[in-house]
């Protein structure tokens, strides 16, 4: 049991230490005290579903060896992964913060983060500078997108879930439409054939393609690590983490946590919602560009859907609620996630000769959010 | 009734506590077939807790239930849930309706209790398959609007209906059982018009012609007398008066519901401040705070003092703070420190040096999922930015967590906040301690003018005496003007220096604390609505 | 409130108008999309026949959940999986024709109300959010189906004809042929109208389910569906079991589902697998909707009309696309972005009433105040 949850702690506890030696020195006792705190307080709140994720995956790297699966591999495997995911994730915790539930409107801003890739790439930009404009690009439209979505959020307060699910379908399909009708002419990005329309996967060869992923990629020993991604995410997750240690950011806390009482404080409760949702879009869309960086290649129409179950469940996984999450959730849980998806195939391949990976990413992903929804203590007013 | 039979109901020497709270002594009563009582006393006195003991109500028995018994006829009972003492015939109007909105009268008076017709596929299935019989439904339900007396329309939809309707229907329904033998009413006049409550008062008298007894309880002391065999008065969980109600009169009831006979709980030193300019001034306000409606209410707030707010619940106290702060819709003139405070915004109220505790700690007073720091420091941060750095020169607010750990100590100390630490969660506090977290959370915005609601709600005698002592320490010492709203007359009377009575969402009168209980009792239920 | 009784004829129009505002807004675009596909009235008519026979009985699972106060309900999803099971085993025992469209059914029935009961009782402890936990544990739900169906079918459980298994040797494969099934209720008692095939005794099960909807209302477990459905307080305080009145309504629509996906089966003459109930919950719930249901309150005149409108457009919107912009999936895409469109309209609007009806109810009191202020 202890070994499991040593597991856990040991990825995100550089993190924890670097935040706890910013926070101002304590006296010791104190300090000792809250920590042992923190501790129990997080293993209780870990939860019989991240104990059986983790155990399992943990299972899954003791076997790596013994069914002749490279170990350093899976673990470069995991890492890149990571640094392609963590960021959508990261996208999760402004309205998770301001109290707008789980981000099932994630495709809305993976829309305004592939607007931002195709539009850089059509104005003819390649190499890393095609990157940068793609970021720059999307940023207008999360803004607008992101603004309208806020809007819309908050006049429908408390069904904020379900209407988010419905409206990432809708601004999906619709813009799959405006995918063959938009007047894109790039030759790397339309159909050969009739010249106009989007193709559904579009490369990103001599443009942004591992853009992150290979910049300072160093090896130690066998394993490979894409320093660059990882960075770019530890910039994102340092702003994100002062941004919430600001007075703005203290707002957005306690918006969450109680409206009522921020209501009474005298904030404006529909404005800081409405800031975390563009946040999240922002965030989402850099997220997406991020992704495609490190997978090599654009995919339109409906392939926006296929990575809002996944990151949802990722952040829960990390043992975030509807209503609470942090950056270290963000990083277990990427990690945690990641790790099986890459090592179920694998390993369960070599050993039985099944790849029953894509039904136990099924299963633990949804079952995952089927917890944290169905858990009495959250969103009980 | 001088028969020697038991007479229905029997109340001996009930008991309860809430946690060491002690909110029923000996409670001894009795109640023949079909006689009427009439339960009165102040907000607090134990009338509901009462009821709740009688009415088997699971809020009782998850907090250690009771002590005494019951006895209906001459026969100890003792109800684990309201079912049974539905069973033993004890029937209850509670003052929230209970009614299915879109379902008519006739479906509501049956509700669950509807009578059904056996088909094929109920045999097989089980009686919940059984067809309705609408029929019977009907019958039913038009044999006990009869029986109550009051016309009302049987198929008509509760969300149509006008609420007086809606608690005739409720009544109705208790008078379908054909088993009740006791009918408790709470409060049921309060929302019906004039006419409305003289056809109720009618129809308890009907009730009672048929041998069915009414527990009766309101504010509204006529109706008492006009409809009652006998008065029972309550007063800090005690039975303070038992009478025949052809003996007593609105005064006598109004005397013994808020009298006390220590003289010395007034506030020893009495401060005048006749000379004192006026700080706040409120002209022709109105709140729309449901249950607490304000009226036409116009008020001026002297510099320095401390001002009470008193009446009975729902007449509309808590609605002028919550109003004036922005919380709940108002209108009207507020005028502070001679400048107008626009309605509906608390963030111009709160930058005005106006701070309010809220009388709903976890709801509003408290991020219960946060630490102590957060909720300390938090406005003060927002509306003033306390405990901020600027960084990078200035553009970037960062929160100064040693000031807050600071400023919260301070005040765990002044305010003997128990806790393990300033990091610990406001949820895991005791209600008293809450209530502190509350007031420092005021005290750290450092505010010209305080308004207090409700302080001592649901807190132990300790944490009570604490607070308004922290209260009347505030306002001497820094000078700081406190509106405090209480349902407690006894604890305004040892804080405040004046006392305004609210009855019928208006302001009934001014007293200085001073005056006697029985001229605020008058006040108290002087225009209740 | 007397005023309320004597509207005027066109304001009372603009309120129908009002609430009527998605099927009136289904019934314009039918119209001008109609014209542009250039289909024949009478294939026009046989398709939307077809559909209506393939998906009423669907539909009309949707109303148990919805009368139970428990929104739009993904749980019939569970029944089509249910079902999906029943005929993949139907189809391997070769029991084939009526014998088996009756023996899926019945078969059904086990497993649609295990999940309906796992659903239900997931649902009670999600209250105030059943439909996007609805939604969740159809996925979850989905990716069991999968394992069983994927992995265990031919391996533990015994799958004895090689041409529904995937040829590794255990596993169904994508596509399970129902050729000996195909449109057997369909064609009993079929009667043919200038070309337009009706299939009499689909539409005679589909009225029997109508039947059973009108006189379950007026049953005891009918009212108290609708009792809870209102206000589960109020129930609970009258002594009805309202978790289990609402696991009833769950498991009532999975069984039903479960019989409804065998008549949708039947009529499209094979199984997709892994996807033919992935979309279904879905398209119901489009079609409910744009028979001018909302997410409280739903008829069965909403499922017959919305079933007409949704797949009429569903029809003519891939031929009017390509008229406009010369693209045929143009259309395809359009029509998707329609079902999910009006789906969020629906949510959307459900949600801003809510909040309407208690600014309203505020608005209302302020008034009333400043009436009596003035006096």
């Amino acid at each position: 049991m202890s070994e499991k949850k040593d597991y856990n702690y040991n990825s995100p506890s550089k993190f924890n230490d670097e935040m706890k030696t910013i926070q101002p020195a304590r006296r010791p006792t104190e300090l000792e005290k809250a920590q042992l705190g923190t501790m129990t307080a997080m293993v209780s709140s870990f939860g019989l579903p991240r104990i059986i994720i983790s155990g399992f995956l943990l299972v899954l790297f003791i076997l790596t060896p013994f069914v002749g699966v490279d170990l350093p591999t899976q673990i470069t495997n995991i890492i890149n992964r990571f640094s392609w995911n963590a960021v959508l994730v990261l996208a999760m915790v402004p309205m998770i913060h301001a109290g707008c539930g789980l981000n099932f409107g994630l495709p809305l801003a993976i829309i305004c983060g592939l607007l931002g890739g195709t539009l850089s790439i059509q104005l003819g930009f390649t190499g890393p500078m095609s990157f940068v404009m793609a970021v720059l690009i999307s940023t207008p439209f999360a803004v607008v997108l992101g603004g309208g979505y806020g809007l819309l959020l908050n006049r429908i307060k408390g069904g904020e879930m379900m209407i988010a699910t419905y409206v990432g379908f809708s601004v999906m399909s619709f813009f799959c439409m405006m995918w063959l009708l938009l007047p894109y002419s790039s030759p790397t990005m339309v159909y050969g054939l009739s010249g106009n329309g989007l193709r559904p996967t579009i490369s990103l060869d001599g443009f942004y393609n591992q853009v992150l992923s290979g910049f300072l990629n160093i090896r130690i020993g066998n394993i490979a690590l894409p320093i660059g991604a990882l960075l770019a995410f530890a910039l994102l997750a340092f702003l994100m983490w002062a941004f919430l240690h600001t007075k703005t950011g203290t707002a957005m806390t306690a918006v969450g946590s109680n409206a009522a009482f921020a209501r009474a404080a005298g904030i404006n409760v529909d404005r800081t919602r409405m800031l975390s949702v563009i946040m999240s879009t922002w965030l989402g869309a850099i997220g997406i560009l991020v992704y495609q960086q490190g997978f090599g290649f654009i995919q339109l129409y409906n392939a926006p859907n296929n990575l809002t179950m996944p990151t949802v469940a990722a952040i829960l996984i990390g043992g975030a609620s509807v209503n609470k999450a942090s950056i270290p959730n963000v990083i277990i849980g990427t990690i945690l996630f990641q790790g099986i998806v890459t090592m179920t195939p694998t390993v369960m391949n070599s050993m039985i000769h099944m790849d029953m990976s894509e039904v136990i990413r099924i299963i633990v992903s949804q079952g995952m959010i089927l917890y944290a929804l169905t858990r009495k203590i959250e969103g009980a007013k | 009734m001088t028969n020697n039979v038991n007479p229905l109901l029997q109340m001996q020497n009930i008991k309860k506590d809430f946690f060491g709270n002690q909110v029923l002594t000996d409670i001894n009563f009795t109640l023949g077939e079909g006689e009427v009582l009439g339960l009165c006393g102040e907000n607090g006195a134990g009338k509901s807790t009462l009821m709740k003991i009688l009415f088997g109500m699971d809020v009782i028995r998850e907090t250690g239930g009771y002590g005494g018994d019951i006895l209906i006829n001459g026969q100890k009972v003792e109800f684990s849930t309201p079912f049974d003492a539905l069973e033993a015939g004890i029937g209850m109007v509670h003052q929230e309706f209970s009614l299915i909105p879109g379902f008519t009268a006739t479906e509501n008076i049956l509700l669950n209790r509807e009578p059904c017709k056996k088909n094929i596929v109920s045999e097989v299935f089980g009686d919940r398959l059984n067809t309705l019989d609408y029929k019977e439904m009907e019958r039913r339900s038009a044999a006990s609007i009869e029986k109550m007396g009051v016309a009302i329309d049987a198929d008509m939809v509760i969300s149509n209906m006008p609420v007086g309707h809606k608690q005739f229907t409720e009544i109705a329904r208790e008078l379908s059982k054909d088993q009740l033998k006791l009918l408790i009413l709470d409060e049921p006049t309060a929302v019906l018009t004039e006419k409305e409550a003289e056809a109720l008062l009618e129809s308890i008298r009907g009730m009672a012609a048929r041998g069915i007894s009414v527990i009766f309880i309101t504010h509204r002391l006529h109706e008492i007398l006009a409809v009652c065999n006998k008065v029972v008065v309550m007063r800090d969980g005690y039975v303070v008066r038992d009478v025949p109600a052809k003996e007593t009169s609105v005064e006598d009831i109004t005397k013994w519901m808020v009298g006390r006979d220590v003289q010395s709980s007034v506030r020893s030193e009495v401060r005048s401040n006749d000379g004192a300019r006026t700080i706040m001034s409120v002209k022709n306000l109105w709140v729309d705070m449901p249950g607490e409606t304000v009226r036409d209410v116009s008020l001026d707030i002297k510099e320095g003092e401390i001002l009470g707010i008193g009446g009975l619940a729902g007449q509309g106290k808590l609605g002028i703070p919550n109003g004036i702060m922005g919380l709940y819709e108002a209108g009207g003139r507020v005028e502070f420190n001679g400048q107008e405070i626009p309605l509906n915004n608390p963030r111009k109220c709160l930058d005005s040096s106006l701070a309010f505790v809220s009388e709903d700690r976890r709801e509003v007073g408290l991020l219960l999922d946060e630490s102590l720091e957060w909720n300390v420091a938090f406005p003060a941060m927002q509306i003033q930015e306390k405990f901020l750095k600027r960084l990078l020169g200035g553009f970037v607010k960062w929160r100064d967590e040693k000031g807050i750990h600071q400023v919260t100590q301070k005040y765990i100390d002044e305010l003997q906040i128990k806790c393990t630490s300033s990091k610990q969660k406001a949820k895991e506090l005791s209600g008293g301690n809450q209530q502190k977290v509350c007031l420092a959370k005021a005290f750290a915005l450092e505010p010209k003018f305080l308004f207090v609601s409700e302080p001592t709600r649901g807190i132990d005698v300790g944490a009570k005496a604490l607070v308004l002592e922290a209260l009347k320490k505030f306002n001497r010492e820094n000078g700081v003007t406190v509106v405090m709203i209480s349902s407690e007359l006894e604890e305004l009377r040892q804080t405040c220096d004046r006392i305004a009575i609210v009855s019928g969402g208006q302001v009934a009168g001014i007293l200085p604390a001073a005056a006697s209980s029985e001229e605020f009792g008058l006040l108290m239920v002087s225009k209740v609505i | 409130m007397s005023k309320k009784t004597n509207l005027p004829a066109g304001k009372r129009a603009l309120d129908l108008a009002r609430n009527n505002a998605v099927p009136i807004m289904f019934i314009i675009i039918c119209a001008v999309f109609i014209p542009m596909a250039g289909f024949s009235p009478s294939y026009l008519l046989n398709e939307i026949i077809t559909r209506m026979g393939r998906n009423l009985f669907l539909v009309l699972c949707l109303l148990f959940p919805i009368m139970a106060g428990m929104g739009l309900n993904f749980a019939m999803t569970l029944g089509a999986m249910g079902a999906e099971i029943a005929v993949i085993l139907v189809a391997d025992w070769q029991i084939w024709g009526i014998p088996g469209v009756v023996l899926a059914m019945i078969l059904s029935i086990p497993f649609s109300a295990l999940l309906g009961f796992i659903c239900g009782t997931l649902q009670n402890m999600a209250k105030g959010r059943e439909m996007i936990t609805s939604y969740i544990i159809n996925f979850f739900i989905n990716g069991w189906y999968q394992l069983i169906v994927l992995y265990i079918m031919g391996a533990v459980i015994p799958i004895m004809h090689a041409s529904i298994m995937l040829p590794r040797g255990y596993g169904i494969r994508n596509t399970v042929s129902l050729l000996n099934m195909r449109q057997c209720l369909d064609d009993l008692l079929a009667i043919r109208i200038g070309g337009v095939k009706i299939p009499v005794f689909t539409f005679l099960l589909v009225g029997l389910l109508c039947l059973f909807i009108v006189w379950f209302r007026r049953t005891k477990l009918g009212q108290d569906m609708r009792a809870v459905g209102q206000d589960m307080e109020v129930a609970k305080a009258a002594g009805i079991n309202v978790d289990r009145t609402r696991i009833i309504s769950v498991v009532m629509s999975t069984v039903c589902a479960g019989f409804g996906m065998v008549i949708y089966l039947q009529n499209i003459g094979n199984l997709p697998t892994y996807t033919g109930h992935a979309q279904i919950g879905m398209f119901c719930i489009a079609a409910l909707l744009v028979g001018g249901a909302s997410v409280e309150k739903a008829a069965i005149g909403n499922a017959f009309l919305g079933v007409i409108l949704f797949h009429l457009m569903f029809i003519v919107a891939p031929g009017a696309g390509a008229f406009i912009t010369g693209d045929s999936m143009v259309g395809e895409y359009f029509r998707v972005f329609l079902s999910y469109g009006i789906i969020t309209l629906a949510l959307i609007m459900y949600e801003a009433k809510k909040r309407m009806a208690r600014s309203k109810a505020g608005q209302e009191l302020a008034e009333a105040q400043k009436k009596e202020e003035d006096a």
